[in-house]
């Protein structure tokens, strides 16, 4: 498909026509609602939009005190100033009392581009799902976005919404399944099994096309739920095809990676790469160039797939 | 107003007070100062101005009362109790395994307890929006919150300080228990937040000026907040940190300290109580 479609303008779209059907929804934005696309939920309920200004620990103390009265209020910024500056807001205003506020984060991984290292988030992944109470969503396209805040509304509980800046190609139809928690098996696959989420779940099908060329039968698996994690397909996947790549535009230091080799160290231990920014930050420049650079295209996924059937060969 | 109720609250306050005293010294922990200092500002409320049915305590038209300095979580049981949001005998569980008396108040744990509190600067932003959503319910409930004055030297508060005048939230009180001291001394020489009333006034919302011991001047003060339209209302109460027991009135040490035995008994003879109450 050639329309490439943002995981932000379908979060935007969306939440604008849920609006319609849900009273209780209520949207907060911190200055950067064009961005974010809250802002089409902005135009159809003005009254039900509360921009807090550049102010994220207050708007999600704020978010919080709506859930506690009976609303369902999404909160969105950049991921970076989302989970990473109202961290501890999160935590003990929202995870701690199990209220009811979703956390919708824009801009997140480096394929925010131009706006350099301050605005790419690659960490937040990791500090959302330490967090007990907290399920971590990551879109992999706009379909499954949609999909996504739907599936939020009804979650009785923190949620985190991992959005992103760029547009992507549509993997999935209108009939395209999605329950939280249960992971989507797109390719099936012998030899070794990619397990991605985000953005790098479109280069994980190329990279199984290009391993398919050379005679080496991929898995890929689309993890959109980080937690809770599914961790019976991961060691299905595990028991199966014995090695496994991750692959994620987040630190490898805990993100999807990590996740999984905590599953499979606890499980079935089979070699495990991963795919994603390797404890850096990252630097201006177009998104594709940076994504080139911090090695995360579907080249990198094949190398490590590669990588991780060799070392399972060395085991046996 | 009839002398009688008065009165009254100023039992509550007392009998809080000596809860207090008798939980803490059972706890071995806990923080007496900052929840003495109060006792007289929550009891007008508890007992007097907000809407409240312990049978109920998600009835969605009850007033909230959210208490932002959270290691005077003390206080705040003394008055549920009181009120009958769980049995007295209850509160000698504070800060024990187990017990729903969580060390700083927990929304999860205790009916009664609107939100988890105890990471400082936190409770105002939430009021807000316990605020806002009254307001798109077109709801009569008003949310009361209770600040320290150490607290309000997180950045949070005045984030939410600015966004309550920007939404005209009157029917959000908030309440500075003004005690002028903090863990690491005064207020003043820590990190001074004066002139607190003008700072609040330039954030655009009504300040009033009270002695926070005065139960005619609490309940007088909530009666005028009620006619304040389009401002927040804040109530910089003057306390004295450990109010009410003699060997604590205005010791930065009876912060965070529980009373020995002895200490105990002797802070309730002092407030008219036994320990065995």
């Amino acid at each position: 498909m050639s329309k490439k479609i943002a995981t932000r303008e379908a979060y935007g779209k969306t939440l604008a026509r849920l609006g319609a059907v849900n009273p209780d929804i209520v949207v907060l934005d911190a200055d950067l609602s064009k961005s974010t696309k809250t802002a089409d939920f902005a135009a159809e309920f003005p009254d039900r939009f509360f921009d807090m200004g550049v102010a994220e620990q207050n708007m999600l103390g704020t978010a919080a005190g709506l859930a506690a009265a009976g609303k369902i209020p999404f909160a969105s910024s950049f991921a970076v100033f989302a989970t990473g500056r109202a961290f501890e807001q999160i935590r003990n205003s929202i995870a701690y009392p199990v209220l009811n506020v979703k956390i919708a984060a824009s801009h997140a991984g480096i394929s925010v581009g131009e706006d350099g290292a301050s605005h790419q988030s690659v960490e937040d992944i990791s500090l959302m799902r330490t967090l007990p109470n907290m399920t971590v969503i990551v879109p992999a396209d706009a379909v499954e976005t949609e999909k996504a805040v739907e599936s939020a509304v009804e979650i009785k509980g923190p949620v985190y919404l991992r959005l992103g800046r760029l547009g992507l190609p549509v993997l999935f139809d209108e009939n395209y399944r999605f329950e939280v928690g249960k992971a989507v098996t797109l390719r099936e696959g012998s030899d070794v099994t990619i397990i991605a989420c985000g953005l790098m779940t479109g280069q994980a099908l190329e990279a199984a096309d290009a391993l398919g060329g050379e005679g080496i039968s991929a898995r890929v698996i689309n993890m959109h739920t980080i937690k809770p994690i599914d961790r019976n397909v991961i060691i299905k996947a595990a028991l199966e095809t014995g090695a496994v790549v991750t692959a994620e535009e987040h630190s490898i230091i805990g993100g999807l990676g990590s996740a999984v080799a905590e599953v499979l160290v606890q499980s079935e231990p089979v070699p495990q790469e991963m795919v994603g920014v390797r404890d850096t930050f990252g630097e201006s420049g177009p998104p594709a160039e940076l994504l080139q650079k911090y090695g995360l295209t579907a080249g990198d996924i094949a190398a490590a797939a590669k990588r991780a059937l060799g070392r399972k060969k060395e085991i046996k | 107003m009839d002398s009688s109720i008065l009165q009254d609250l100023e039992v509550k306050a007392c009998n809080m007070r000596q809860n207090i005293v008798r939980m803490l010294g059972e706890a071995g922990s806990g923080h007496p100062g900052g929840s003495l200092s109060a006792a007289d500002i929550v009891a007008a409320l508890f007992f007097k101005e907000m809407k409240l049915d312990p049978e109920k305590p998600d009835w969605p038209e009850r007033d909230r009362f959210v208490l932002s300095k959270g290691h005077a979580a003390p206080v705040l049981y003394a008055a549920l109790a009181e009120k009958g949001f769980f049995p007295l005998y209850e509160l000698l569980t504070l800060r024990k395994t187990g017990s729903r008396l969580q060390g700083h108040p927990s929304m999860k744990h205790l009916p009664g307890v609107e939100m988890s509190t105890g990471s400082l600067g936190q409770g105002l932003s939430v009021a807000n929006g316990m605020a806002i959503a009254g307001k798109l319910d077109k709801r009569n409930y008003r949310v009361y919150v209770l600040l320290g004055d150490g607290e309000i030297q997180e950045g949070q508060v005045w984030e939410a300080a600015m966004a309550a005048a920007h939404y005209k939230l009157d029917n959000l009180v908030a309440f500075l228990d003004h005690n002028g001291l903090q863990i690491d001394g005064p207020v003043s020489q820590v990190m001074s937040p004066e002139p607190v009333a003008d700072k609040w006034r330039a954030f655009g919302w009504h300040v009033e000026e009270i002695d926070g011991h005065n139960m005619k001047e609490i309940t007088d003060v909530l009666t005028r907040a009620r006619e304040i339209k389009g401002k927040p209302v804040m109530v910089v109460a003057r306390t004295v940190k450990g109010k009410g027991v003699s060997f604590m009135e205005n010791q930065v040490g009876w912060h965070g300290n529980a009373p020995r035995a002895e200490q105990t008994d002797q802070a309730l003879a002092e407030l008219g109580g036994k320990a065995d109450e």
